[in-house]
């Protein structure tokens, strides 16, 4: 069977399986989920799962993830294994306000809704839609647009839970708030969850979002986060990949931005199977800047590629990107940033830049840096680069007494703390850059008490 | 200040084509449509051998499976290819020998075209092959050129008279599968120029082509071979024109170069097809498959182009660098205006060690049009130590056109090093004022920053076309240029 073929059985058995559980998945959720589902699954019929001959996904090979036969559940399973026998954050003095998500589903050990008395609240989604459903409604598939993109449609079409963070006007937190996704399980399974945060006028707020895969098993997530940040709002956004090489990822990542807001959003690729990111970024409002970040180190067979959009809607607004990526053994890269000025948005500046290094000679890296520009007062430019490393550094490093490793590992660790150096997060950012470290090394870079000694 | 500007950037969208008369001329044009029919016709006319014409079939029946690509940046309406002329030419009797047979009119024509066609000009000392409607009307200097084994003649000739060396080389860089405007080009074409440079030849005069669009409701279809044979050197030049009509023309050309060990081609275009009046009516759309392989060691290839013409620019000139230490070099200057759109850049191939590209694209954007630049970087497995270096500006004139940047870059090779770079941009006010209170109108001040901005590119032009070249700019962005 070609792979179009593979993909479009895919599709039918998925909008099967829509068809089969729609009944289930009504009478368990919220109003405010149910609405858009049939037009998302229509979109997603029409759309289906993107192949090789969508030129957003030239690079990953879809196929083959999909195709696999993974368990698909339409309501949360049991969980044998207590999690917080397995699950401690061990990154020192990280104290945080915890979510934490198995396999898709809030865990359901603490309530599903934290109120704090400066009206933060968050916690579960599916909660949220239950108990404010208008607030999630004015929110909820207005940033992330399920007509356009299949994997999207296909989240929306089964969404029922999923992390809600909101910060009321003015509002903010001393703690970052802490979204752990853990994929824990005794067979391959299939995951979707989806996540709103809304982030009022004048509010900040700091979120970290973890990946783990605690069991050694195939794993496939389609999620799809929903981020509004109003006016002369600030967010710094997070998100360390850290799974392992059966975990394969789709995230997508919509942020709306209003006027005057501020958005830094750094995406940290340890470790997973075939990992796509997606990043849209739409600056609605006069002078709001965003910043979109990333490092990947990928080694043996690994796949990761991430993809952002940028677009200028509005006048005066900034926009940088920065990924790096390390890439060793037969691991394979992919960067494509397209950043969109639209007609009217004079005095834009957008900058672009993707630098890489390959290590070895199978290691593969492909990278498409995009401008589309339509107004014309504007400073846009993009670089991109494909290399190793710096001879001349290595050679001074070793007239220094610096052996051959130390010296390529130093080099490393400079080329990616320049994303790591901009977490606002210090002790996140510390152990960053000790993961960062102890994965160029090759150690495995397992959080330390994590239980399950996956070796994959 | 702002004003001004506008009022400046305003007449730039008023330039006008002069290129755009018809020439009156007896031709022989066949009925309109495709089918096997007319591939059998064409074919005929041309008296082609017969393992010509199951070329062209074979290509037609591969044609026939393809469906219209549609990835690029551009807005083209619906081709109907049963709606095109795929042959006319100019009447001729019978074979030339001298100027003085050639049709009165179609001197004229080039005349006007300003190719040194006739004996005064054989001083600027350029071999020229002008092809006219797809049919090569006459080549000079080819005498001279025969001294020194030198075959530079049309490519009907060339398969009728150098069968092994077309049979060789023809579709072995462009084969009739590449793509869909490759296929058609296979199955129809009409003529072309064929160069052949023999071994440790250096071609001592530049040699140029003409062509030209000139019957109505006809599609170009030429075809280009150019094989430089060991330590070999030759300088092409391409010029195209076509008269102005309501009705857009297909120009799909295939331009395959050779290159061998230690050989050099440098290959320049100055293309000028009839881009269509200001409110987007008419034009050329020019959806040409470009590549030179560089099959030896050492050789090397460079593209030039200055692209101001076609309603519709759709091309990428590229290089295979399969010998090691090979090079291409890519240099571009891209101008829209009014309607025009353009979706142009090179693909670098490297598959050798030691191979070297160089890429630096000028896009220059007004009116109301668009222009992107496209371009591959592949650097294959064994191509270790390979070296590329990308530079992609923009310059927008007005706030109603657009400039795009999609480069593909794609490296397997960690001792490759890539690098790309791409800035947009319009011209700087600071720049204007400095320019203004050195007493520099604003006009001249938009003319200088441009000839400036396009230097790069227009310094790799042979002479005689550097000249033209400018002379085109000046007429794309009227009157702010000079």
């Amino acid at each position: 069977m070609s792979k179009d073929d593979t993909l479009q059985q895919v599709t039918t058995n998925l909008s099967d399986w829509y068809l089969s559980s729609r009944d289930r998945l009504t009478k368990a959720s919220s109003p405010v989920f149910n609405a858009p589902r049939t037009e998302a699954i229509d979109h997603f019929r029409t759309l289906g799962i993107p192949g090789r001959g969508n030129e957003n996904y030239l690079y990953t090979d879809v196929q083959k993830v999909f195709s696999q036969p993974y368990k698909r559940h339409i309501d949360p399973q049991k969980i044998i294994f207590s999690v917080e026998d397995l699950f401690h954050c061990d990154i020192p003095e990280l104290d945080t306000e915890l979510i934490l998500l198995v396999n898709g589903w809030f865990y359901n050990n603490r309530p599903p809704l934290q109120i704090l008395p400066n009206g933060i609240i968050y916690g579960s989604l599916a909660e949220a839609a239950l108990r404010y459903p208008d607030m999630v409604k004015s929110h909820y598939t207005k940033y992330a647009d399920h007509s356009t993109e299949g994997l999207v449609a296909l989240n929306t079409a089964f969404a029922r839970d999923g992390t809600f963070i909101y910060i009321p006007k003015n509002g903010g937190n001393e703690k970052a708030f802490q979204i752990v996704n853990i994929l824990l399980s005794t067979e391959d399974l299939f995951v979707q969850h989806r996540n709103l945060v809304i982030v009022e006028e004048g509010a900040v707020a700091r979120i970290v979002v973890c990946d783990h895969s605690l069991s050694a098993l195939q794993y496939l997530t389609n999620s799809v986060t929903e981020i509004y940040v109003g006016k002369n709002a600030e967010l710094h956004y997070y998100k360390l990949q850290n799974e392992h090489n059966l975990s394969n990822q789709f995230s997508s990542s919509y942020i709306h931005q209003e006027r005057d807001s501020r958005v830094v959003f750094n995406t940290v690729s340890l470790h997973g199977g075939i990992v796509r990111n997606n990043v849209f970024v739409k600056l609605n409002g006069q002078g709001a800047s965003n910043e979109t970040l990333g490092l990947f180190l990928a080694d043996q067979n690994q796949h990761v590629d991430n993809y952002t959009f940028v677009d200028h809607a509005e006048p005066d607004c900034t926009s940088s990107q920065n990924f790096k990526g390390v890439l060793d053994d037969q691991a394979t890269g992919a960067f494509t940033g397209r950043i969109l000025v639209r007609q009217d948005a004079q005095k834009t500046e957008a900058y672009q830049v993707n630098n890489n290094i390959l290590l070895t000679d199978e290691a593969q890296m492909s990278t498409r840096p995009q401008l589309e520009i339509y107004a014309d007062d504007v400073k846009c430019s993009h670089g991109a680069t494909v290399g190793q490393l710096d001879e001349n550094a290595l050679f001074y490093l070793r007239t220094r007494g610096i052996d051959s490793r130390e010296a390529r590992l130093l080099l490393m660790h400079a080329f990616g703390h320049e994303i790591l150096k901009q977490v606002s997060v210090k002790p996140l950012q510390e152990r960053l850059e000790d993961l960062v470290d102890k994965r160029l090394r090759g150690e495995l870079s397992r959080c330390n008490n994590c239980p399950v000694q996956c070796e994959t | 200040m702002t004003e001004d500007r506008n009022k400046i950037l305003h007449e730039v969208t008023q330039g006008e084509y002069k290129y755009g008369f018809v020439t009156d001329i007896e031709q022989d044009i066949i009925k309109k449509g495709l089918n096997e029919e007319v591939i059998r016709m064409i074919s005929a006319k041309k008296k082609e051998p017969q393992w010509m014409l199951e070329f062209r079939l074979k290509a037609y029946l591969y044609w026939t499976t393809l469906k219209m690509p549609e990835w690029a940046h551009l807005k083209i309406p619906e081709i109907d290819y049963q709606d095109i002329i795929y042959y006319a030419a100019p009447k001729q009797q019978a074979k030339l020998n001298s100027l003085d047979e050639v049709d009165p009119e179609l001197l004229k024509t080039f005349d006007k075209l300003g190719i040194p066609l006739d004996e005064q000009k054989h001083l600027t000392g350029v071999a020229v092959d002008a092809v006219m409607d797809s049919i090569s009307v006459k080549t000079t200097f080819k005498e001279t050129l025969a001294e020194l084994g030198i075959i530079f003649c049309s490519f009907s000739e060339a398969i009728l008279e150098h069968p092994d060396l077309v049979k060789q080389y023809m579709g072995s860089v462009v084969p009739y599968r590449d793509n869909y405007f490759a296929a058609l080009n296979s199955a129809v074409f009409s003529d072309g120029s064929f160069v052949y440079i023999p071994k440790g030849v250096k071609c001592p005069m530049e040699l140029s082509t003409y062509f030209r669009i000139n019957a109505a409701n006809t599609g170009q279809f030429e075809r280009t071979l150019i094989i430089a044979d060991e330590g070999a050197y030759v300088s092409y030049l391409e010029g195209c024109t076509a008269p102005m009509r309501d009705e857009n023309q297909l120009h799909a050309a295939i331009v395959e170069i050779i290159v061998q060990a230690d050989a050099e081609v440098k290959y320049s275009t100055v293309q000028n097809w009839y881009p269509g009046d200001k409110n987007g009516r008419g034009g050329i759309y020019n959806f040409v498959t470009k590549r030179g392989l560089c099959a030896g060691e050492n050789s090397k290839i460079s593209w030039t182009q200055v692209e101001t013409g076609s309603a519709i620019t759709w091309k990428y000139p590229s290089c295979i660098l399969r010998g090691d230490n090979s090079s291409g070099e890519f240099y571009s200057v891209a101008v829209t205006n009014n309607h025009q759109q353009a979706d142009t850049g090179t693909k670098m191939i490297h598959l050798g060690k030691n191979t070297k590209s160089t890429i630096v694209s000028k896009g220059i954007s007004a009116g109301l049009s668009q222009n992107s630049y496209r371009g591959l970087v592949h650097v294959a497995k064994n191509a270790d130590q390979a070296r590329n270096f990308s530079q992609c500006d923009s310059l927008l004139l007005g706030d109603r056109c657009g400039a795009h940047t999609f480069p593909y870059i794609k490296v397997n090779n960690n001792s490759a090093i890539v690098e790309h770079e791409a800035t947009t941009s319009r011209i700087g006010e600071d720049q204007i004022f400095y320019c203004n209170q050195r007493g520099i109108d604003t006009e001249t001040a938009i003319g200088l920053i441009v000839n400036g901005y396009t230097k790069e590119v227009l310094n790799k032009l042979p002479m005689e076309f550097a000249v033209e070249a400018q002379k085109l700019l000046q007429i794309s962005l009227e009157g702010s240029v000079g």
